[in-house]
């Protein structure tokens, strides 16, 4: 009996490090283990032959493992598993993400060449800057997932016509729908670099989750190493300037490639090193969660009090408007940071519906005075898109207060805000592309 | 009789909603379950049962409590819900369109048939 507890615990120890099972898992199963021995031991078998036949009943671990990895993605995520497959990778691809990235570097300093630069400035570099870093973006998920040749034409498409609507729309120069368009053509192309990040696939709910972690996780790399670039740029000012060098003219150079180069950079720090952030994001989202929601309810309640009237002016709706879209980044990237398996809600999940709801409440207002403000002084483009935006936002903020109510008080799970979530991703693409691409005609280049 | 593999994981779902329809149950006796109900010939990887169980889980088709009965150790326990009825109802009736359809191209093997629909 000893020598069964003994070989219990070595298969327990074996069956606990393979990737995608955890110890509540374990627990499970060796229930399952001990149940099966002992039904074969009443069978009149040997302690040793029904241990060895329940272990052989039970599955190999390794196929085990990578069945509890299918359906427990967010855990393969933190184990970083190499899979059978996925090959292991020589040197964890670092030297790919660097092609890619001198790549974004160089195009952007072409384009920049191309368009006079410094003396001159136009806005077609602007309109067109995304197009020369995110294009390598996709193109590095598309080689990391080895698509094929179909898939490949399926990324690229966006971008090509992103270019096209760029430069062949008869854009005024310094119009609002330009800027408009500077702006909003960074996220529709973002979502295009959803498609070879999720290996070619758009319906898998769980691979769209695993975007806006990823996303959530790019953002932070992105904003350390751009910490670090800071850092550095300014040493190397504080000490080159003495000796007469221009650093502002180096700057001006060394900026834009460092900051393309960035984005891929981060892209292959989130897919080697998940790890490392695995620890610190959701940290960092449970720390400013509740700072956040503390935040919001009392704007909520300031901008309830002293009404709308003349506050809200059209800078602080645009503040608000991008507070609202950091919230709900926050909202989404704790949702996928989560634990499904914890069924119960805990107390993150109620302050993320204090944070909803607050949220929700300064989107209405946020609402009326711009439907006042379009009442009286008629559509233009920026109040169109800001429109759309805060439309968009309420309604993914008022469903998902109603589904997050409706999970803490029991009366369903958590998958459903989850999968309401993800389905609604691509409203925020399909907005992004609308401002883009219908929005300037609409409006005349105005 | 050996069932083919992907037939046996296309039941896999209703049947364990059924079985837990019955009444919440745990891993090992589910599978005892499905032994008595097919008389063997389903052959599950026994492993298999918890990823399944936890997609039902993840799904909201199962919660799941972890007790200790009066005799022995702690045990995770899994009950149906009213989402994981409606699941199992509309799996029943795919799975009935697909034996209804089977049954009429083969006469005369309708008995055999007729147990899958129940299942």
């Amino acid at each position: 009996m000893e020598n069964l507890e003994a070989q219990i615990a070595e298969w327990r120890a074996y069956a606990a490090r393979a990737p995608g099972v955890n110890g509540r898992d374990v627990d499970e199963l060796e229930d399952h283990l001990r149940h099966q021995i002992a039904e074969l031991s009443n069978a009149g078998l040997t302690t040793d032959e029904s241990f060895l036949i329940a272990v052989k009943r039970l599955g190999d671990v390794d196929g085990l493992s990578r069945e509890f990895a299918r359906e427990h993605s967010g855990r393969l995520w933190k184990q970083l598993l190499s899979s059978d497959d996925e090959p292991a990778r020589t040197s964890s691809g670092w030297v790919e993400a660097f092609a890619f990235a001198v790549g974004a570097a160089v195009a952007i300093q072409v384009a920049r060449l191309a368009a006079g630069f410094p003396d001159e400035e136009p806005t077609w570099l602007a309109r067109n800057a995304t197009l020369f870093v995110l294009p390598f973006l996709a193109a590095y998920f598309a080689h990391r997932r080895a698509l094929d040749i179909r898939q490949w034409v399926v990324t690229a498409l966006p971008f090509v016509l992103a270019a096209l609507v760029v430069n062949l729309y008869p854009w005024s120069t310094g119009s609002d729908t330009e800027a408009l368009v500077i702006l909003s053509l960074p996220v529709a192309l973002w979502f295009a670099a959803a498609y070879p990040y999720m290996g070619g696939t758009v319906r898998a709910h769980e691979r769209r989750m695993d975007f806006v972690r990823f996303t959530g996780e790019w953002f932070i790399y992105y904003v350390l190493i751009a910490f670090g670039g800071g850092v550095l740029m300014g040493l190397t000012a504080a000490i080159l300037e003495p000796a007469g060098v221009d650093v502002e003219r180096v700057a001006e150079w060394v900026l834009p490639s460092g900051a393309a180069g960035a984005v891929i950079v981060a892209a292959w720090l989130v897919e080697s090193k998940q790890r490392v952030v695995e620890n610190m994001a959701p940290v960092l989202t449970m720390l400013f969660t509740p700072l956040f929601a503390v935040m919001l309810v009392c704007a909520a309640v300031v901008y309830a009090v002293t009404g709308l009237g003349g506050a809200f002016d059209r800078e602080l709706l645009s503040v608000i408007d991008a507070l609202l879209v950091v919230v709900l980044a926050l909202v989404l990237y704790g949702m996928s940071a989560r634990d499904p398996f914890t069924s119960t809600p805990g107390w993150m999940d109620g302050i993320q519906l204090v944070a909803v709801v607050s949220a929700l409440v300064l989107d209405l207002m946020v609402l009326g005075a711009m439907i006042a403000r379009i009442g009286e002084l008629g559509f233009t483009p920026n109040r169109t898109a800001a429109l759309g935006l805060n439309l968009v936002l309420l309604m993914n903020l008022a469903v998902a207060a109603w589904l997050s109510a409706r999970f803490l008080t029991g009366r369903s799970g958590f998958h459903r805000l989850e999968r309401w979530q993800t389905t609604y991703l691509p409203v925020f693409a399909l907005w992004a592309v609308t401002v883009v691409v219908v929005l300037p005609p609409l409006f005349a280049f105005a | 009789m050996h069932v083919d593999k992907d037939l046996v994981a296309a039941s896999a779902t209703p049947l364990v909603l059924a079985i837990l329809a019955e009444g919440e149950s745990y891993g090992y006796a589910i599978l005892k379950r499905v032994q008595a109900l097919s008389g063997g010939e389903l052959q599950w990887t026994d492993g298999m049962l918890y990823p399944l169980l936890h997609r039902l889980q993840r799904l909201g088709y199962v919660t799941t409590e972890w007790r200790t009965p009066p005799e022995g150790r702690r045990r995770k326990y899994y009950a149906i819900t009213d989402e994981g009825r409606a699941a199992l109802a509309d799996q029943q009736q795919q799975w009935v369109a697909v034996t209804r359809a089977l049954k009429d191209v083969w006469p005369g093997s309708g008995g055999m048939l007729a147990a899958l629909g129940d299942a």
